[in-house]
């Protein structure tokens, strides 16, 4: 935060303590079971047995190979490319993040790699190279017979397709849309201290609401 | 580890109390400013809010941006550590039941995330028996306990509106936030239904309270813990830490208690616990113990307690003690409002939870259930977590996004375009309504399993009735038709008798209360008026437990009244001699 938005914060008597405790270093407890203690790599408090979990996670060799995360990246970024308003998915490391949550999440090992070799395996067949190898117009080809659930309808042999683009789109648009990139593309404006003084005017008059005189009088006001 | 024995504290204190959430916090603040001496076990961690802090984090900080874990089910910035499933401390079900329990295991408990919604109850809800044959009567009435629901506000502060509804008493407020743009949707749609809304009524200080605690800044993050304003009520924010600061009060964390030490006469003398840190065992004396582990943790301690004078367990002669087992009913609904695709982008955020809500509206002489439920609100620019974006393909083939039909699914620069069209326009709504209290609904000590301290664990026996189901027809009944009056489109929660109207199991809403009732009859009830136990004096219960009924109205600001309550009585009958 912008240190005169926290000086105005702390003025208007927001924060409880003169200080803001963002981004200060916490002591460590001394040591007993249930201490917390940041986790150095994310900053985030946690018990030693969240702690211990975290580590077993990072521990965990690398499910993908480097064959199928070059796949992966060639997939995220049809899915999520580059426009005028935001970089790519794999701008956004959308990749490192489908890396790090099928080893939080090791039930979605199995449906991706198979899906990933059912690609590859329509590739090989159509056009005799895996999907990271095709030109671009091939690789669109592919995905355009799994991307739309409707369209594959009546035609058995797509359906695990379907199913398998439908989960990479899923964790594709959900670590785009977590990173700072997407939080920005998207226009979340919050998570930030501030004055809530209702739906803005022109909102409100876009579509033709407006607050009753109690709302005005007793709700918390600023001007 | 050292040879095992029960090292017994030098120390003689007024009072020990077990747990510090919402009853526990209140009691260990009253008696403490009140010059007593304090004991309170709290069986997690010494969990400090100004240090351990994941308010203002961003999605990207976490690797799995917010997705819940084992140990914080509501998601891994969110404040509450424990959980559904706690390693080494299981707990049973009856066969062909369920119930969920999820426990905190931090200083402040469940009050550190909790939704802060405040409701006293009205007072029909202390006399649901004579009202209409169900149940039993409280042994109060809100008359006794308005005095205490007043102090509360002002110790702890509480916003909303002053409405004069029959039995939602209006309390002393703070001013209530602007109702969002989807509220003001509902709004129109509920009034064509009947439905009242009316502001919400939340403890998060819009106005500054005291010099102890800052004002709401709006990040809607209240359930990360307001480490930084301390604007929401956490009992470790408002209740312990100042408690603290007193000197007559000690917290001994990590501590698991084990059972209610009695007696030959059947005075209870102390708690003995678990220290989680070395794993020995210690013993801390008391002239008063004060039970608030929450209530089904305090129905365990309880029938853990047996002795000769106490066979059946402590305070259970009337052999009701971890019987009418209550929680909230739930059920839930949402959708989208197509009128608010493609909107304006601004800060949405608000307080943590509804600007809006509507209270219970019914009369039950009409309607096949008896009591009633409220309904809570959500919807609009929720901050991006996992789980964003996800399922698209189930509506953007549906509405022209911005003009343009478009196939559902796909991908690419259009995947983008529709992902920014259709945020923001979400809505959903839940009810949460009283469950009839129940002698066959319980929970028993197993005879069978014991957790990693050797304490014998608890065996839960819930079904739901009818009453519970048909509440929860009427809800979706009545979700339908404000979700249609207000030109929105259903997505989820359309549910029909045969899963029971999409009802919650048992415990999920959290609200557990009863098991350790009050009443003036103590064949028939487990504590009196002053929550204090028949057939014990000195042993009181100020959590959930002591709940004759648990109206529809979340139960925690009544938990804070009667525990402020017990704790003057207690003071007062310190003074005359009778504790």
């Amino acid at each position: 935060m912008k240190r005169r938005d926290s000086l105005k914060y702390i003025a208007a008597g927001a924060l409880a303590t003169g200080t803001l405790a963002i981004g200060c270093k916490t002591d460590e407890k001394k040591s007993d079971t249930t201490a917390a203690v940041p986790d150095k790599k994310t900053g985030l408090h946690r018990y030693e047995d969240e702690k211990k979990y975290e580590e077993e996670v990072e521990k965990m060799p690398d499910f993908f190979n480097a064959h199928e995360m070059a796949t992966i990246t060639v997939l995220t970024d049809i899915i999520i490319p580059k426009d005028e308003v935001s970089g790519s998915a794999s701008d956004a490391k959308v990749p490192d993040f489908i890396h790090f949550t099928v080893k939080d999440q090791p039930k979605l090992q199995t449906p991706l790699r198979g899906g990933l070799r059912w690609l590859d395996m329509q590739c090989l067949k159509k056009y005799e190279k895996a999907f990271k190898d095709c030109t671009p117009q091939q690789q669109i080809e592919i995905v355009d017979l799994i991307a739309y659930p409707e369209r594959a309808k009546g035609k058995p042999e797509l359906a695990q397709g379907v199913a398998f683009f439908t989960q990479m789109r899923n964790l594709t648009v959900t670590g785009f849309y977590t990173s700072e990139i997407g939080v920005k593309d998207i226009g979340y404006a919050g998570n930030k201290p501030n004055q809530w003084n209702g739906v803005p005017d022109d909102v409100l008059k876009q579509y033709g609401l407006a607050y009753t005189e109690k709302e005005l009088k007793e709700c918390v006001s600023f001007s | 580890m050292k040879e095992l024995q029960i090292k017994k504290q030098g120390k003689k204190y007024d009072v020990v109390i077990v747990g510090s959430g919402a009853g526990g916090g209140m009691a260990a603040y009253t008696l403490s400013k009140a010059g007593l001496s304090v004991c309170l076990l709290e069986a997690g961690s010494m969990y400090d809010p100004q240090k351990e802090i994941f308010q203002l984090k961003s999605p990207w900080e976490s690797k799995r941006r917010g997705r819940a874990t084992k140990y914080r089910p509501f998601g891994d910035f969110d404040a509450c550590y424990g959980g559904w499933e706690i390693e080494g401390e299981p707990y049973t079900r009856e066969n062909g039941t369920e119930w969920e329990w999820f426990r905190a295991r931090m200083l402040g408990g469940r009050t550190n995330h909790w939704g802060r919604i405040s409701l006293r109850f009205g007072p029909r809800d202390f006399k649901g028996y004579s009202h209409d044959g169900i149940g039993a009567d409280w042994p109060i009435s809100y008359d006794d306990i308005k005095p205490y629901y007043d102090k509360v506000d002002q110790l702890i502060g509480i916003f909303g509106s002053v409405e004069n509804l029959p039995n939602e008493p209006d309390g002393i407020f703070l001013p209530p936030p602007k109702p969002r743009l989807h509220e003001l949707f509902i709004k129109k749609g509920a009034q064509k239904a009947n439905v009242p809304v009316i502001p919400s009524r939340l403890s998060i200080l819009t106005k500054k309270l005291n010099d102890d605690r800052g004002s709401c800044f709006f990040c809607a993050q209240c359930g990360r813990n307001c480490s930084m304003a301390k604007a929401d009520f956490s009992s470790s924010n408002v209740l312990i830490y100042p408690a603290l600061k007193t000197g007559k009060l000690e917290v001994i964390a990590n501590a698991m208690a084990r059972e209610v030490l009695t007696n030959s006469e059947g005075i209870a003398t102390g708690v003995s616990y678990v220290n989680k840190e070395d794993m020995l065992e210690y013993q801390v004396e008391g002239r008063v113990v004060i039970l608030a582990a929450s209530a089904c943790e305090t129905a365990r301690l309880l029938l853990n307690s047996k002795s000769q004078r106490h066979p059946n367990g402590l305070a259970n002669n009337s052999n009701v003690v971890g019987k009418y087992l209550q929680d909230s009913t739930g059920a839930a609904m949402g959708g989208y409002i197509p009128e608010l695709f493609g909107r304006k982008r601004y800060n949405e955020d608000g307080v943590g939870g509804m600007h809006v809500y509507s209270p219970w509206w019914g009369d039950d002489k009409k309607l096949d259930f008896p009591r009633g439920y409220h309904i809570e609100y959500w919807g609009g620019f929720g901050q991006p977590a996992y789980g964003f974006g996800m399922g698209i393909e189930s509506f953007n083939g549906k509405y022209p996004v911005n003009g343009k039909q478009k196939e559902a699914g796909g991908y690419g620069k259009s995947l983008k375009e529709d992902q920014r069209y259709f945020y923001g326009a979400t809505v959903g709504m839940a009810g949460r309504g009283e469950a009839i209290a129940f002698e066959h609904n319980r929970c028993e000590i197993d005879p069978n399993v014991v957790d990693k301290y050797g304490i014998p664990v608890l065996k839960f026996n819930v079904k739901l009735s009818d009453h519970e189901v048909k509440q929860a027809k009427h809800m979706k009944e009545t979700f339908k038709e404000i979700m249609h009056n207000m030109g929105a489109v259903i997505t989820w929660g359309d549910d029909g008798p045969e899963n029971n109207y999409g009802i919650d199991k048992p415990g999920y809403i959290i609200h557990e209360a009863g098991t350790a009732r009050m009443g003036d009859d103590a064949k028939t009830s487990a504590l009196n008026k002053w929550s204090q136990a028949h057939d014990c004096k000195n042993l009181f219960c100020v959590d959930g437990s002591q709940f004759t009924s648990q109206a529809n109205k979340n139960i925690t600001w009544t938990i804070l009244a009667l525990s402020m309550r017990a704790s003057e009585y207690i003071i007062d009958e310190m003074k005359k001699q009778n504790l």
